[in-house]
């Protein structure tokens, strides 16, 4: 199975979710299959999302995935460029890609 | 396709969707407008003169991390003519705000300004470790609420400032309008907008960032990569604060305009003459000194309360009753430091009926 390896970065909080842990590399399936019927499409950001969920999280998930995708007031950053500009969850990943999850919600 | 290039400028890739206009705008644009509409904001509400001296509630979190950062830059930048400082408050929550304040010295070394530290313990002589101790983890955040409003009024007169500037953003007003308007607060609901709150002798506070989006702030910091401390305070419950936050990122992912929206209706409500007049006159607290609706102030209330073991007796008016019915408060009582500010008048923010005061929200 192919795999594309990526940076990822957790902060403002979301850290500690994560093992405490700020900066993660990991590799991931390229074209992970959806289902055993479906031919296997290009892993996305939401594909991540659960991929760490799955892999990567160790508490509270609540505190990360909402409705399948990111709570409200996490902002994803692509290459250090906001996700919303770059299709949000249907980003198709590359390999070397750097994504950062912010929390906004912790401390004032 | 040809890659999308800045609304603004038209020459630069864009990094970022603004929430309040939906623009796509690259970094160096987002910078300027970033810092122009604060500036903006605090031009058209006149919210300083030249040589005022300012402090800077600074908590070691991302708001008041990128307020330093703006004030400072636009003190310069545009000649305010401002004597800038620090002012924190130590709580004195262990494994929290210790490890919050480390950064506030690391912000005071980076922009060279001057830093007070006022702490609960010497202030009360008790720290919010050994309230939590004493009265659990019920209404800590009323204790800590009541006396951080006082210790920052008292640290600003230390340093001789008139004015403090909180990190307080759109977020944050429009959660405490809709708290408002769920606890059908009136009188609170109408000053929780404006600006800058002040009675005549107390000092005035004024949120720069009242327009400014929590996400162009958090961006801001990430994009200038400034260094702040982002974990929950330990003693945190915020239940019914946390449903309303979390309404409003709901609502805010399905129109971004909505949080501006919401500061705009609260601003729109009229408040009759009767429901502001119906608020208790200020005095100055007999023991204190620090302005007051009664007798006591809030804190000497509550410190009455902690000193003779029965803490929870500032927190309800049949508490007070309670204390007041166990006997004369005794001679050797710890009390707080007498406050006196330069100017003597009558006024002031008016009284609080409810136990969790949300003028401008809680800053953790
Ligand atoms: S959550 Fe905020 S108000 Fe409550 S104890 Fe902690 S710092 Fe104080
Ligand atoms: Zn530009
Ligand atoms: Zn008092």
């Amino acid at each position: 199975m192919l795999t594309i390896s990526l940076k990822i970065e957790f902060a403002g909080g979301l850290e500690l979710l994560f093992s405490n842990q700020r900066s993660h590399r990991i590799s991931i399936p390229s074209n992970p299959a959806s289902t055993p019927n479906e031919p296997p499409k290009r892993a996305d950001i939401t594909y991540l999302i659960h991929w760490l969920k799955d892999n990567l999280l160790k508490e509270r998930v609540e505190l990360f995935i909402e409705n399948g995708t990111v709570r409200p007031g996490i902002l994803v950053l692509v290459n250090d460029t906001d996700w919303e500009l770059e299709g949000e969850g249907s980003y198709e990943l590359m390999d070397g890609d750097e994504i950062v999850f912010i929390s906004t919600l912790h401390g004032g | 396709m040809p890659p999308k290039l800045c609304a603004l400028c038209n020459t630069s890739r864009p990094i970022l969707k603004r929430p309040k206009t939906g623009q796509q705008i690259c970094k160096s644009c987002f910078f300027l407008v970033f810092e122009t509409e604060v500036h903006n904001t605090i031009t058209e509400s006149q919210l300083f003169q030249s040589g005022d001296r300012v402090a800077i509630g600074a908590s070691g979190g991302k708001d008041s991390t990128v307020l330093a950062h703006i004030m400072k830059t636009l003190n310069d930048r545009y000649n305010y003519g401002l004597d800038l400082f620090l002012l924190s408050i130590d709580e004195g929550i262990t494994g929290y705000r210790d490890d919050s304040l480390e950064t506030v010295k690391q912000n005071q070394k980076e922009y060279n300004l001057p830093l007070k530290i006022l702490s609960y313990s010497e202030l009360y002589g008790w720290t919010m470790d050994d309230i939590v101790a004493q009265v659990g983890r019920k209404n800590n955040c009323t204790f800590c609420g009541v006396f951080r409003r006082q210790a920052l009024d008292r640290g600003a007169a230390m340093l001789g400032v008139d004015h403090i500037v909180t990190g307080h953003n759109a977020d944050d007003v429009a959660e405490t309008v809709l708290m408002n308007i769920m606890r059908g607060d009136i009188a609170r609901l109408g000053r929780c907008t404006a600006i800058c709150t002040q009675g005549e002798d107390t000092i005035k506070r004024s949120k720069p960032f009242k327009y400014t989006y929590e996400k162009e702030i958090v961006m801001y910091a990430y994009f200038k990569k400034l260094t702040y401390f982002s974990t929950e305070c330990i003693y945190s419950p915020d239940a019914y604060r946390g449903h309303a936050r979390t309404f409003l990122k709901d609502l805010e992912a399905a129109r971004p305009s909505a949080i501006i929206d919401i500061i705009h209706s609260g601003e729109a409500f009229e408040i009759r003459d009767e429901v502001k007049r119906g608020q208790k006159l200020q005095q100055t607290c007999k023991r204190c000194g620090y302005m007051s609706s009664n007798d006591l102030c809030k804190a000497c209330t509550l410190l009455e309360g902690l000193e003779r073991g029965m803490a929870n007796a500032g927190i309800t008016d049949k508490g007070v009753k309670q204390l007041n019915a166990a006997g004369p408060t005794p001679d050797n009582l710890r009390t707080i430091p007498f406050f006196q500010m330069n100017t003597v008048g009558n006024s002031g923010p008016s009284p609080s009926p409810n136990p969790w005061p949300l003028d401008s929200g809680p800053s953790g």
